[in-house]
């Protein structure tokens, strides 16, 4: 489902991403973990087409779309969702309007029908339940106010409005407390589906606790320096990233 | 009949000066008299809609507000080529002036809102809100001034001003001052000029909403905070809407 292959990217000239190779397929979760620095965020804001992100080579495909070659939105429409490691506040603009409108540009860009303001009412209420948020929060501007934990929660009720193809969580896991985390953790194993794939970029292995991943890639210095099953993560926790970069070499 | 004014008239400095001259003085050097009573309450909204058949389009008000009275003015001003809104408002004892307004300019337009508002007795308090949305080369300036007199003691008088810079091309002149001679008084006052926030932008962008409607749903509440003291929800969201309307024609 996302197929990328030799990614080289970068910022202000500077190679970040090299050579990055990986396949989500269908329904899968894949964690990605790294040391800080790595490059995790820097391969989500890629993905997502951030301004100032700039692809040297390589492809990354979603059902075979070429992503590098549409804007950040028209990547959103066909599938990608992106839960940020830095949610950002938008003052004056509601959760709720923020949302709609995403959902229903979404919709059109598809040439689906517009969602009443009704049902999606209803289940945006349901969601931010679901994720230890309020009505009133979601009534308040995008974010403003917002705890870190309750930043990252608010990552999540999105992607559960959206439902999208892909999913790249940005460590939304960093910074919750062991309640969020597993509120959190109960959001992904919800949303885990047969035709959805989830990439959960983590610095942690606390997460895939709650979270069992098909697999788990480990990110060193722009490229995958080695990937396996979930017991991957329990070796990291134990010797640590620096026993990889000796394996790889 | 007064001189036309000329750039060093402080007042008229950021003044298209081509636009004025056509109607100079005929429309021009005219002040409207409003007075509002001691007590008494008056709202006024102007909207100065873009109309490319107007050349220049200059209002000014000299406003009287007796003892406790209250005078509000909100305006839109988005002219297609020169609009100015000039208020000179004097104060009774403990009344309260409020000026709430939005300029949004494309292309060559320039807009501008004068204020002075004279405290010329103790206890009166005013608040002007100010917000622009600026593209191409067009200008936009509020130069408000608050003026506190000997005696005119307890005082409140503040003013916000925001402008946002779609273009680098387009200018704004946001020039809050006070003047005062009284010691017991507050006056707060704040001006920025910015741009869109381009994390935001790129936040709106990842969840689908195309840019052009992240740039109008960002402009449209920042445009609104020059409304928020209006406390007529219907007249609000009327005159929210017109600014919307000109929002969308920016692009
Ligand atoms: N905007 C930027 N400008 C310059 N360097 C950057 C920028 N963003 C990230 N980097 C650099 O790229 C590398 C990878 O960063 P990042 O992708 O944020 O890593 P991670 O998410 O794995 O911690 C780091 O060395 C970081 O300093
Ligand atoms: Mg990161």
């Amino acid at each position: 489902m996302l197929d990328i292959k030799d990614l080289t990217a970068g910022v202000e000239g500077k190679t970040i991403l090299n050579g990055l190779s990986l396949t989500l397929p269908k329904g899968e979760v894949h964690a990605i973990m790294g040391p800080n620095g790595s490059g995790k965020s820097t391969l989500a804001y890629t993905l997502a087409g951030r301004d100032g992100y700039e692809v040297t080579g390589g492809s990354a495909a979603l059902d075979g779309q070429d992503l590098l070659d549409m804007e950040p939105h028209e990547r959103a429409a066909a599938g990608l969702y992106l839960g940020l490691q830095y949610p950002v506040e938008i003052p004056g603009v509601s959760n709720v309007n923020f949302l709609r409108t995403a959902v229903n540009a979404q919709r059109r860009a598809r040439g689906e029908e517009e969602i009443s303001a009704g049902d999606f009412l209803r289940a945006m209420r349901k969601e931010a339940e679901a994720f230890d948020l309020t009505m009133d929060h979601m009534k308040r501007g995008v974010n403003v106010g917002f705890s870190g934990g309750e930043k990252k929660r608010n990552e999540m009720i999105q992607m559960a409005m959206i439902e999208p193809k892909v999913a790249v969580l940005d460590e939304t896991d960093s910074g919750l407390d062991i309640d969020a985390l597993r509120v959190v953790a109960n959001g992904i194993n919800r949303l885990r589906s047969t035709d959805r794939s989830i990439l959960i970029i983590t610095h942690y292995q606390r997460l895939l606790d709650y979270v069992e991943p098909d697999r788990i890639h480990v990110l060193k210095t722009g490229r995958i320096a080695t990937s396996g099953g979930p017991e991957l993560a329990a070796e990291l926790e134990r010797e640590g990233y620096d026993a990889i970069s000796a394996e790889a070499a | 009949m007064s001189e036309r004014p000329t750039k060093k008239d402080e007042a008229w400095r950021y003044a298209d000066f081509d636009a004025l001259k056509e109607h100079w003085p005929d429309s021009a050097d005219r002040w409207e008299t409003v007075d509002v009573a001691a007590g008494e309450t008056k709202r006024e909204l102007v909207r100065l809609l873009p109309d490319p058949d107007l050349v220049s389009d200059v209002t000014r008000l000299k406003v009287t507000v007796g003892d406790g009275g209250r005078y509000e003015l909100f305006a839109l001003a988005a002219r297609s080529r020169y609009g100015r809104l000039e208020i000179e408002a004097t104060l009774g004892d403990g009344a309260h002036f409020e000026f709430g307004g939005a300029i949004i300019g494309k292309a060559r337009a320039t807009n501008e809102f004068i204020v002075r508002v004279n405290h010329e007795q103790p206890n009166a308090t005013s608040n002007q809100t100010v917000r622009a949305v600026l593209a191409d080369k067009a200008t936009g300036s509020f130069l408000g001034k608050v003026y506190v007199a000997r005696g005119a003691q307890k005082t409140d008088g503040s003013q916000s001003s925001k402008a946002m810079l779609l273009d680098r091309t387009a200018t704004a002149n946001l020039k809050p001052e006070l003047e005062i001679y009284a010691d017991d008084v507050k006056c707060a006052h704040g001006a920025t000029v910015g741009e869109l926030d381009k994390r935001a932008l790129f936040y709106m962008a990842s969840r689908g909403i195309p840019p052009e409607i992240a740039e109008r749903l960002m402009l449209q509440t920042f445009v609104a905070e020059g409304f928020a003291e209006l406390g007529d929800d219907k007249a609000r969201e009327a005159l929210e809407a017109d600014a919307l309307g000109v929002l969308e024609a920016l692009r």
